[in-house]
């Protein structure tokens, strides 16, 4: 596994990809984030995507968290690229 | 860090408090229901509209447990109104549900995040008991959670539990009383993130533990309990005013802080032993259940069955109930003696009982479905595929169920807004639900379309008088998502919404569960909403059967004069003596005096009277119109629609129920807030009498204005 440098928001991941969680762009949201386990270091990853495009679901400390895009797009990721 | 431990030992108390707190899915409410039984009752939280579930069990023969089921909360921030009530009466010892022991309930299966709660409540220092719950899926999941190494790292009492199976339920009942640890040391050290004005607060206030005073320091705007003690407020206000703080930094430094030791604990205690089962369960379920296609036919075929249940399946049982109130009514005229008392009992109370009863056959069923949707993990998928369409409408995904049982009847449907948890969407969804043509319309639409449409007139292939049944339903709906839509820009929120809610694994619903939450539910709507319905329906009785002066009694003189006829024409002179004294009563009277004001919408008194008693359920209108129009037998239709439709317009010499009139009247049934039930469950439901006021204004001027435009256009 690699980490990549380039940041990119929740959202922009695809389904099935994973990503370590490096920062926040909203303070308030990070507080809640930050009690629901999104902590900067842990592994997130895309789980599913909801039918109309919004909200998506993510694993993240063992467990399923479905947020809406907007509140996705909050936190900063780095992804994960696996290499064979 | 096993060092000078103090302890607290409550075994020859005879009764301890006791509080149950955790995260929101983590089995709470099943551990509640294994500790109590059948011994719960629902009350309030001082002051603030959350539900209090207490109840008790016997320890020993001497020795009672109370306890308290706190709402749950991811947290001890006093966010939201329920974590608020979570945070008081743990951090407040003078509360009066404050308790001796806490019991955090922590779900297993998902322990990093549940432990931050439970590393909250041990730095306020408090007799902790942690019930390690779901240890079966940890098993099933292969993993092994080392309980002793848990309990020395956090210095507290650990007990793993199974509360679905009753597994481990009698050993915290054990362990509440042997002597029980109070957490002494520091999960974190709270001082280096605010030593200072830690040191301030506590001159100032005696708290437990640094972390109180923290806690203190950063959510004293949420704080309500020093309201009592306005010296030390104004101290701690002056202490708080002095320095800058930066809240929201103390708090994500406390949370990650937290978080770290947490991962420490985490990694130390609990051994992964095979890849996980009831997640991939729960994945491949969800690729069907949250399907594009599938998701949303699943989704609709669901509300469709709790529709065609609690519409059709529940007619059976709502009859029987009615009959046996027929019984009792018969009963009581035969058996009492005639007089004031005995029509005020029967007429005003036990008519009022059997409006209030009727409704319960809806309740259980609905209530069913909805803990077995809520225990399943299923209803927090149905929050996940319809939130983006819902939400444009300041609704929730969870909005869906009430507002389509609210077609069958909007009281159980309001009652199933507990499940949102945004107090905004909430609202918004108990404020719409009644627009949605509910079942006790369907007789009052049936009567007037009947006199608009023949039976066999259709248009194209559709039957004209279902199309016009059909229109009212959307007009409903209709209605119902403006209105919701236009609150959403008028509501101001209380706090903060997320969308941040977890997915829960599926499991089999408990039946346990799902028969307390249907006791817990009818007990509430019988006792609560009951009360006020009894009382609503003696009004009415009252403006229906009584008359200023003696006009009664002269209109019972005149027609007990001539007693000489028979049969037949008997039931017509009784009929007529109906309507007469029906027109002569404060109805009556009120029903007259309203006549100017619902002119335009083209209703005369006789329709004014109608509108008046039928605010005791809509299909009263029918009966009403029965009485008015002598139309003798009630439940004959057919000759009320012959009576009405000879009537004629003295006016204009044309039939009085023109389809202007009755097009006019379809409309203002299908707005108006024609139910005094729907009220005071929305007054129970919001605890304010706000609500159930603005509710019926709006419905009211939405009725009357539409009433209006449809009369004025037809006529």
């Amino acid at each position: 596994m690699n980490k990549v440098n380039a940041l990119k928001n929740l959202s922009q991941l695809k389904i099935g990809q994973s990503a370590i969680i490096d920062s926040f762009t909203d303070e308030v949201m990070a507080l809640k984030l930050l009690e629901m386990g999104c902590t900067p270091g842990e592994v997130v990853k895309l789980d599913r995507i909801a039918p109309m495009g919004d909200p998506i679901a993510i694993s993240v400390s063992g467990y399923l968290l479905s947020l809406r895009k907007d509140e996705a797009s909050t936190i900063l990721v780095s992804p994960i690229v696996v290499k064979n | 860090m096993e060092s000078n431990k103090s302890f607290v030992h409550f075994s020859d108390v005879s009764t301890l408090k006791v509080a149950l707190v955790g995260n929101p899915n983590c089995g709470k409410s099943t551990l509640f229901n294994a500790l109590t039984g059948l011994h719960q009752k629902t009350g309030n939280f001082p002051g603030v509209t959350v539900d209090k579930k207490s109840g008790y069990t016997k320890l020993t023969s001497n020795t009672t447990a109370e306890f308290v089921d706190l709402p749950g909360t991811y947290s001890l921030y006093p966010k939201s109104i329920d974590e608020r009530v979570a945070f008081e009466v743990l951090c407040n010892p003078n509360n009066p549900d404050h308790p001796a022991v806490t019991i955090v309930v922590a779900d297993a299966s998902n322990l990093k995040r549940n432990l931050f709660l439970v590393s909250q409540i041990i730095d306020l220092k408090i007799p902790v008991i942690l019930a390690l719950n779901m240890m079966d899926l940890v098993e099933k999941e292969g993993d092994v959670i080392d309980v002793v190494r848990l309990s020395e790292r956090l210095g507290v009492k650990v007990v793993g539990i199974s509360a679905r199976n009753k597994e481990g339920v009698e050993a915290l009942k054990l362990a509440l009383l042997e002597p029980l640890p109070v957490p002494q040391y520091d999960f974190i050290d709270i001082k280096k993130i605010a030593s200072e004005l830690i040191d301030k607060i506590t001159d100032v206030v005696k708290v437990n533990s640094d972390f109180a005073a923290f806690q203190i320091i950063n959510n004293f705007s949420e704080i309500h309990y020093f309201d009592t003690e306005s010296d030390k407020k104004t101290k701690i206000k002056g202490i708080l005013n002095a320095t800058k703080i930066d809240h929201n930094k103390l708090q994500s430094q406390e949370s990650l802080e937290r978080y770290k030791v947490i991962n420490r604990i985490v990694e130390e205690c609990i051994t992964h032993q095979s890849a996980i089962k009831t997640i991939s369960f729960t994945h491949k379920l969800d690729s069907i259940l949250t399907h594009r296609i599938f998701g949303y036919a699943i989704f609709l075929s669901v509300l469709f069955f709790i529709f065609q249940t609690i519409f059709f399946l529940a007619a059976y049982p709502m009859e029987w109930i009615e009959s046996l109130f027929v019984i009792l009514t018969n009963w009581a005229e035969h058996s009492l003696p005639a007089g004031e008392l005995s029509n005020l009992l029967i007429n005003g109370i036990i008519a009022g009982l059997s409006g209030v009863v009727v409704f319960v056959p809806q309740i259980i069923l609905l209530f069913a479905f909805i803990a077995i949707l809520e225990d399943t993990g299923y209803m927090a998928r149905v929050s996940f595929i319809m939130d983006k369409l819902m939400r444009r409408y300041g609704l929730n995904g969870r909005s869906v169920i009430p507002l389509i049982s609210g077609v069958a009847c909007a009281v159980p449907a309001i009652m199933s807004t507990r499940t949102i948890s945004s107090w905004k969407e909430r609202i918004i969804t108990v404020m719409v639900t009644p627009l949605m043509s509910c079942s006790a319309r369907l007789p009052v639409y049936t009567l007037l379309i009947s006199l608009v449409a023949p039976v066999d007139k259709t248009i194209g292939f559709f039957n004209y008088q279902g199309l016009i049944l059909m229109s009212l339903y959307l007009i409903g709906f209709l209605a119902a998502i403006t209105a919701a839509w236009v609150m959403k820009r008028i509501l101001k929120a209380r706090e903060k919404s997320y969308f941040i809610m977890e997915l829960p694994v599926y499991r089999s619903p408990q039946w346990r569960t799902v028969g307390l939450t249907i006791l817990d539910k009818v007990k509430l709507f019988l006792f609560d909403a009951g009360k006020i319905i009894i009382a609503i329906s003696v009004i009415l009785w009252f403006l229906s059967s009584h008359a200023p002066d003696d006009r009664m009694e002269s209109i019972e003189k005149k027609y007990s004069n001539s007693n000489t006829i028979k049969n037949t024409d008997d039931v017509a002179r009784e009929a007529k003596m109906s309507s007469e004294k029906l027109e002569a009563s404060y109805a009556g009277i009120l029903g007259k005096s309203i006549e100017p004001a619902i002119a335009p919408l083209g209703f005369d008194w006789k329709i004014g009277i109608s509108l008046v008693t039928s605010f005791a359920a809509r299909e009263v209108f029918v009966g009403t119109m029965a009485t008015i129009y002598s139309a003798g037998n009630k439940d004959n239709s057919q000759s009320i629609r012959d009576k009405m439709r000879a009537e004629v317009n003295p006016k204009t010499g044309l039939p009085k129920f023109s389809m202007a009139v009755c097009f006019s009247l379809l409309i203002f049934y299908a707005f108006a807030m024609q139910c005094m039930s729907t009220l005071a469950v929305v007054y129970r439901e919001t605890k304010n009498w706000k609500w159930p006021t603005i509710q019926f204004f709006f419905m009211g001027a939405l009725a009357y204005l539409s009433s209006l435009l449809v009369y004025q256009l037809l006529k």
